[in-house]
């Protein structure tokens, strides 16, 4: 305990024999199978196996609601002299306004309003459906002038989903409106 | 006896049950591990060398990393198959270091919580802990994004989906994953930045976590730093890491193989809402950072007054800066005009109150003729006066003339001082056992004590950080100040046990006094400490 006489004493450390490394083994070991196991498992599912997936999603600007207005004399005469704009048009754009029919339901309908304080940005939505896959009839109405009654652009498509397919509904105006794919 | 002033404390009650089961986890790893290389004791430490783990092993996989939308998954799957033997194990070793380090951290936080190492001084090393968490969780979201495997498609648009819920982003940050084409090689060059960039950001929380320690330990003791590599490796080996498939973005994966400890909250959102999940986030962030605040008040006698410096008794030496834990003792030009020496300085928010600057000051011998003993710096409400009036007052009241017993140093945070004192022992117990100076210990002897027991709390376990190896350096004679060289050591004992040792502990000063007993001429009396009224030893 004490190896010479002068020096101080101190309880001899616990001996450690192969049972202690055997505890560093197997505490190594579990830690070990907490982070492998963990890392991979249990196996998580998403969807269903025979499930399909379809997305809607766009970013698309609102027609502006209102008409420009000619500027009168004195009121251009109070404008500063560089922002003196002959018509002074509204920035505020439309609702658009989504409806999603699938196999004769109603599978999404909402009025998506425009985006910024001055409610003059882009309508964006971005929606998932999960749906069995197989055959599906799909039906897409839009309108983005909430002066005009009735969707402005519609859209039909006969569907057949493989397990884990996703059909995208977006809406890209260069292409005339509502794109399937 | 125990004397009333440096009786100790006991656990708080509000985490009792959560310090036996640390305190039995502790035994547990100790009983394996040796203290010194108990790894509980260094998950800091192995936060840090996983971190660097990390690093090193990303840095080597990007060298290889193609920053494209097919580059990303063919060079990593390329990189797994063809060169297994160093980028597959690399791979495998950047995820599983990961891993590791989200569980170590973790614990880290849980063991620092249950020891109450959150309040008071400590809530700055807290509360820049909080952040870490979200960086952490975020770098590593990151890294699976840029496999670009079926895996990360669904990492990418669930943490986007997920992101989508806050009104930060113009338009839909998932709109970015609708369609193949929506992704782009650019895309990828933004995720390797920002792959790098936050755990940059890591690194500079991490100095910020621990700029209010000194000397802080950023690198684990050699075996558990090479038993936590070979954990690595083995891992890597076992079960090496694959890509799940190239990421399709016209299919969605039904089943994936995930990762818990980072994808876990996605799946959540996915089961509640995103909503969900960022308020359950922000609650937890709240809660964790208002932590130090929230604990429970210590009573009025049980908070210590930072510590003070008495200029008249401060001789500029410095040891008090070197030894302070905290950083909280800092040298300034001395106040009273005297040129050519600084003085001492505490700043009083950093201070924990453990007397440790008290035990380095060496004004502070109780050899001083003065008749109240005035140090350099002391602790206001345990003055090394105090501590000297006790022991004398208890040397004197010895019932054999002449003493045969023990003086018996204790620290708080060990076996409680009531539970080991008997009326042939005096039992002084400290905050921290480094608060004494090794002067006490000669005087102690000098005064008529058969011997010393320097009785710390569990080797390797400091409540403030090294307070044990600053005791062993001084008695060895490594540090000022130190125990006079030529005082017989085998008077003196030191003997490490934590709050359930106290079987261990009275069994250890048994077999001192029995060593003592040896020592021709030396008295020691027969007492051994009552044990009936304390809990067992696990």
């Amino acid at each position: 305990m004490n190896p010479t006489p002068d020096t101080v004493f101190s309880a001899p450390p616990p001996r450690r024999g192969p049972a202690a490394w055997l505890g560093q083994a197997v505490l190594y070991a579990l830690f070990a199978a907490t982070i492998g196991v963990f890392s991979t498992w249990p196996p998580y599912r998403h969807l269903a196996d025979d499930a399909a997936l379809i997305k809607l999603s766009f970013s698309h600007p609102g027609k502006i609601i209102g008409e420009c207005r000619q500027r009168s004399a004195e009121e251009l005469a109070k404008i500063p002299a560089h922002l003196r704009a002959a018509q002074d048009c509204p920035r505020e754009r439309s609702p658009v306004a989504v409806r999603i029919v699938l196999d004769g339901a109603d599978l999404y309908a909402d009025s998506l309003a425009p985006r910024g304080m001055s409610r003059d940005g882009a309508a964006v939505v971005y929606q998932r459906f999960p749906v069995k896959a197989g055959r599906h009839t799909l039906g897409v109405d839009i309108n983005d002038d909430v002066n005009v009654k009735g969707p402005m652009y519609h859209r039909d498509a006969e569907l057949t989903l493989e397990p884990g397919r996703v059909v995208l509904i977006d809406f890209i105006a260069d292409k005339g409106g509502i794109v399937i794919r | 006896m125990a004397a009333s002033a440096f009786a100790g404390g006991s656990a708080p009650p509000d985490r009792r049950v959560f310090l036996g089961i640390s305190d039995a986890a502790d035994a547990l790893f100790d009983r394996a591990f040796g203290a010194a290389g108990n790894p509980l004791r260094q998950l800091g430490a192995l936060g840090f060398l996983l971190f660097w783990i990390v690093i090193a092993s990303g840095a080597y996989l990007y060298v290889f990393f193609d920053t494209s939308v097919h580059g990303a998954f063919t060079s990593v799957d390329r990189l797994t198959k063809e060169q297994w033997f160093a980028g597959g194990v690399m791979r495998s070793v950047h995820r599983y270091a990961s891993d590791a380090f989200a569980v170590i951290v973790m614990l880290h936080l849980l063991r620092e919580w249950v020891k109450g190492r959150y309040t008071g001084f400590r809530w700055f090393s807290w509360i820049t802990g909080v952040p870490l968490l979200w960086l952490m969780f975020a770098a590593g979201l990151g890294g699976y994004w840029l496999v670009w495997d079926r895996l990360a498609q669904f990492t990418a648009i669930a943490s986007a989906e997920w992101l989508d819920w806050l009104p930060l982003f113009g338009d839909a940050l998932t709109r970015n994953f609708v369609a193949p084409e929506a992704v782009n090689d650019r895309f990828f060059s933004l995720l390797v930045f920002m792959h790098i960039g936050i755990p940059l950001f890591l690194l500079l929380f991490l100095f910020v976590h621990i700029h209010r320690i000194s000397r802080p330990v950023t690198w684990p003791a050699k075996p558990a730093a090479l038993g936590m590599a070979a954990v690595l490796l083995v891992l890597a080996v076992v079960q090496p890491v694959a890509s799940q498939g190239a990421a399709d973005l016209a299919k969605v994966p039904l089943r994936l193989a995930l990762d818990w400890f980072y994808l876990g909250p996605l799946v959540f959102a996915y089961g509640v809402s995103a909503g969900t999940l960022w308020s359950v986030l922000f609650a937890a962030t709240a809660l964790l950072a208002a932590l130090p605040w929230l604990a429970p008040r210590p009573g009025k006698n049980a908070i210590l007054a930072p510590a003070e410096m008495d200029l008249a008794n401060c001789n500029g030496c410095g040891r008090c800066v070197d030894d302070c834990p905290y950083a909280a003792v800092i040298m300034v030009p001395r106040h009273d005009g005297r040129s050519g020496t600084r003085q001492a300085q505490v700043l009083p928010d950093l201070c924990a109150a453990c007397g440790i600057c008290a035990g380095s000051c060496p004004s502070a011998t109780p050899f001083r003729s003065e008749a109240r003993l005035a140090s350099g710096i002391d602790l206001p409400q345990l003055p090394v006066d105090a501590l000297r009036r006790s022991l004398a007052a208890g040397l004197a009241a010895w019932p054999r003339p002449g003493g045969s017993g023990l003086v018996i140093f204790g620290c708080d945070q060990g076996v409680p001082a009531s539970s080991i004192a008997d009326a042939d022992t005096i039992v002084l117990s400290l905050p921290c056992l480094a608060m004494l100076p090794p002067s006490f210990i000669d005087f102690a002897l000098r005064r008529g004590a058969a011997g010393v027991v320097l009785a710390g709390c569990r080797e390797g376990d400091c409540a403030f950080r090294f307070g044990d190896a600053l005791v062993l350096e001084r008695i060895a004679g490594r540090r000022e100040p130190h125990l006079r060289r030529t005082l017989n050591r085998s008077h003196v004992a030191t003997l490490w046990a934590g709050r359930p040792d106290f079987h261990r502990l009275t069994g250890n000063i048994e077999a001192f006094r029995a060593s003592l007993r040896a020592i021709p001429g030396a008295r020691v009396s027969n007492t051994m400490p009552e044990s009936s009224s304390h809990e067992s030893d696990p």
